[in-house]
């Protein structure tokens, strides 16, 4: 074939990449960084305008932010492991016990996750209250004049209400991962001599862990951070980080203190995500391209 | 490995296979029926397979072979009859108290584990001495030529490779009845005749294991099994040795599905019985073949006869010569197969490969010997 009909070459394309990073970052610059770096800012700010880390000092030491980081983590951690126990749970029997309208149930899930979660405490309040519906109701069998059930304003409230609404966070993924399970994997195991707790333990766990950390990590990020549960049962003596940043902010005026709390706050939310991030690796994340 | 080293390792493992007595017990099914929300997919099976006998069960999808598969392992609970292994009624048991071996199409090993791991896991499950579940560790996978992999992850072995650590998984636990449901329809051609002939060497080596072998692929069940089942809409619908069902095959069903057939339409020349032979006509020839096992009404019936059993009958051939058309001829390499037609009816031959095929339009003569032609009823299938 004659050169000078050979095709033109193709132009380059032009270097445009570096471009289009500009878009979302200048969104994360407006929406997050900055709004974070006045946090920082202002938590290194003296009321008279001093950068000084003194209110570290004077914050970090005082017994009200020690209480509210030991309730805070005690509360996410009880929240979180309740939600992986109860999630595992039910996402076994969805899947792997049929029963009719499992499919229902498991659709219910989704629906839990779209609630406001001042909404469950809510309920719990119309439920659990000292004036609640079961209250009442055993006063009234009782004749007790003193609501029998008192857990509600109580550490334990808060707890079970995350439990009731972080633990479709949790099963969503459990429900997807157990849903690629080989079927044929639990019979060959249960044709080699294996019972169901077996099966559980060497079989599906295994096979959930990736799942399960990456729903037990959302959990326990969002149990961490949760405000409006904890606002709305208002539980006596049980102040959280997020409560206490509300606290000092909007009720005290005192915004250096609040801003210090928050750095904490996001500093601890940042320390586990990094754990999940490890634990994953090391259980296997990395296979299931999680990492 | 050397071969021989490899022999010494198979001798080793097939005596203490023997040693520790695998099995030697058969599966029965008495009139076994399953349902799945109120359809029969599996209809009063009655069928037996003897100690140490590979019984393969084929048929087309639906047919309910892995269903009577699965009723023996425990995964589906007949609605009536009973499943025996060995002289246990098993009907009742769950899967883990029924003492088989299980090796599925995907292989189903357990993907976090070793290789040791997979192999080891019916026998800790079984909380069997580490001991013991060492040697057998390390003799099932020589058995099957994987001792070398013990420590990797089936994800880094090839389809094949995974399918001999399914086998020694199922093997370790020394199951009383091997169950094998479609194992090399995963496995590329090549790979699944070097398979089959592993599968036949390992049943040489266990002579008293007894194997139940579902597949849809009749060459499989026709190279390893002592005898077949063929399956149809959940009944079972011929059973026999291997190659007495081949030669002999009791319907149209059978026929068609173990392997090609011819199936002329004859019609039965009176007073024609022969002993085991007898007499037919097709259009103006008369031929002989053997006789009906079944009685044939109206005396019409199906002559089948194999596509390799025909031959271009010489000059001279008098008997079973059978005047044909040639329609069209393949080479197929090791082999030709010539599409002929003989009195309105199409018929089918393969040979070696001829140096002078006849071309089509070519009449010719087919022979074809008695005891290769049988006659199976017409209306029957």
């Amino acid at each position: 074939m004659p050169s000078d009909l050979a095709l033109p070459a193709r132009a380059a394309p032009r270097e445009t990449g570096g471009a289009w990073i500009l878009p979302p970052l200048l969104v994360l610059g407006a929406l997050f960084f900055y709004p974070l770096a006045l946090i920082v800012g202002q938590s290194f700010t003296s009321e008279s305008g001093v950068v000084t880390p003194r209110t570290y000092a004077a914050v970090l030491g005082g017994a009200l932010f020690r209480n509210a980081l030991l309730h805070t983590v005690e509360i996410a951690l009880a929240a979180t492991a309740g939600c992986i126990l109860l999630g595992f749970t039910l996402a076994l029997i969805l899947t792997f016990v049929p029963f009719p309208g499992a499919r229902i149930v498991a659709r219910l899930v989704d629906t839990i996750i779209a609630l406001p979660t001042f909404l469950v405490a809510l309920a719990f309040t119309f439920i659990y209250g000292s004036a609640g519906l079961l209250n009442g109701a055993l006063m009234q069998a009782t004749g007790s004049h003193v609501p029998p059930l008192d857990f509600l304003y109580s550490a334990w409230g808060v707890i079970l209400a995350e439990i009731t609404v972080y633990t479709p966070f949790i099963m969503r993924p459990l429900l997807a991962s157990f849903s690629l399970i080989e079927t044929a994997q639990i019979e060959v195991a249960s044709s080699l001599g294996a019972g169901a707790g077996r099966i559980i333990r060497q079989i599906i766990l295994p096979a959930a862990m990736p799942a399960l950390l990456a729903g037990g990590s959302l959990c326990l990020l969002l149990t961490v951070n949760e405000f409006g549960i904890v606002f709305f049962i208002g539980a006596k003596g049980v102040i959280t980080l997020p409560l206490l940043v509300y606290d000092k902010a909007i009720q005290e005026f005192d915004y250096t203190t609040a801003c210090v709390i928050a750095v904490v706050n996001i500093a601890l939310s940042l320390a586990l995500y990094a754990l999940y991030r490890t634990l994953l690796g090391r259980l296997g994340g990395a296979r299931a391209g999680m990492v | 490995m050397s071969d021989a080293a490899l022999a010494g390792t198979l001798d080793r493992s097939a005596a203490a296979a023997q040693a520790r007595g695998i099995a030697g017990s058969g599966i029965g099914f008495d009139g076994v029926t399953v349902a799945y929300k109120g359809q029969v997919v599996l209809e009063r099976l009655t069928l037996d397979v003897a100690p140490g006998e590979i019984m393969a069960v084929i048929g087309p999808s639906g047919s309910g072979k892995t269903t009577a598969l699965r009723a023996v392992a425990g995964f589906v609970r007949p609605v009536a009859g009973r499943v025996r292994i060995g002289e246990t009624d098993v009907t009742d048991l769950p899967p883990h108290a029924r003492d088989i071996g299980m090796v599925v199409q995907n292989y189903a090993l357990f993907p976090h584990m070793r290789v040791s791991e997979n192999v080891a896991f019916g026998l800790r499950a079984r909380r069997a001495a580490e001991s013991l579940v060492r040697q057998q560790i390390e003799s099932c996978l020589a058995m099957v030529g994987m001792a070398e992999y013990a420590a990797r992850f089936p994800r880094q072995l090839s389809g094949g490779q995974q399918q001999r650590v399914a086998i020694a998984r199922a093997l370790a636990i020394r199951p009383r009845v091997l169950l094998l449901d479609e194992p090399l329809s995963a496995l590329d051609a090549q790979i699944r005749r070097a398979m089959l002939g592993e599968l036949a060497r390992l049943h040489r080596e266990l002579p008293s294991l007894t194997v139940l072998y579902v597949t849809h692929d009749q060459t499989e069940a026709l190279t390893l099994a002592d005898r077949i089942a063929i399956m149809r809409d959940g009944r079972l619908v011929a059973e026999g040795p291997s190659q007495h069902l081949y030669r002999r095959p009791p319907n149209r069903f059978a026929a068609e599905f173990l392997g090609r057939a011819n199936l002329l339409p004859v019609a039965l020349e009176a007073g024609a019985s022969e002993g085991v032979l007898t007499r037919v006509r097709l259009g103006e020839t008369v031929l002989r073949c053997m006789a009906p096992g079944v009685p044939l009404p109206g005396g019409r019936a199906l002559l089948c006869v194999r596509p390799h059993a025909l031959t271009l009958a010489a000059d001279g051939t008098a008997e079973n010569a059978l005047p044909a058309t040639v329609r069209a001829v393949e080479w197929q390499g090791d082999s030709h197969s010539i599409d002929l037609e003989t009195a309105g009816a199409p018929i089918r031959m393969t040979c070696a490969p001829l140096r002078d095929p006849p071309p089509p339009g070519t009449d010719v003569r087919l022979h074809f010997p008695a005891d290769e032609a049988t006659l199976i009823p017409a209306d029957a299938e």
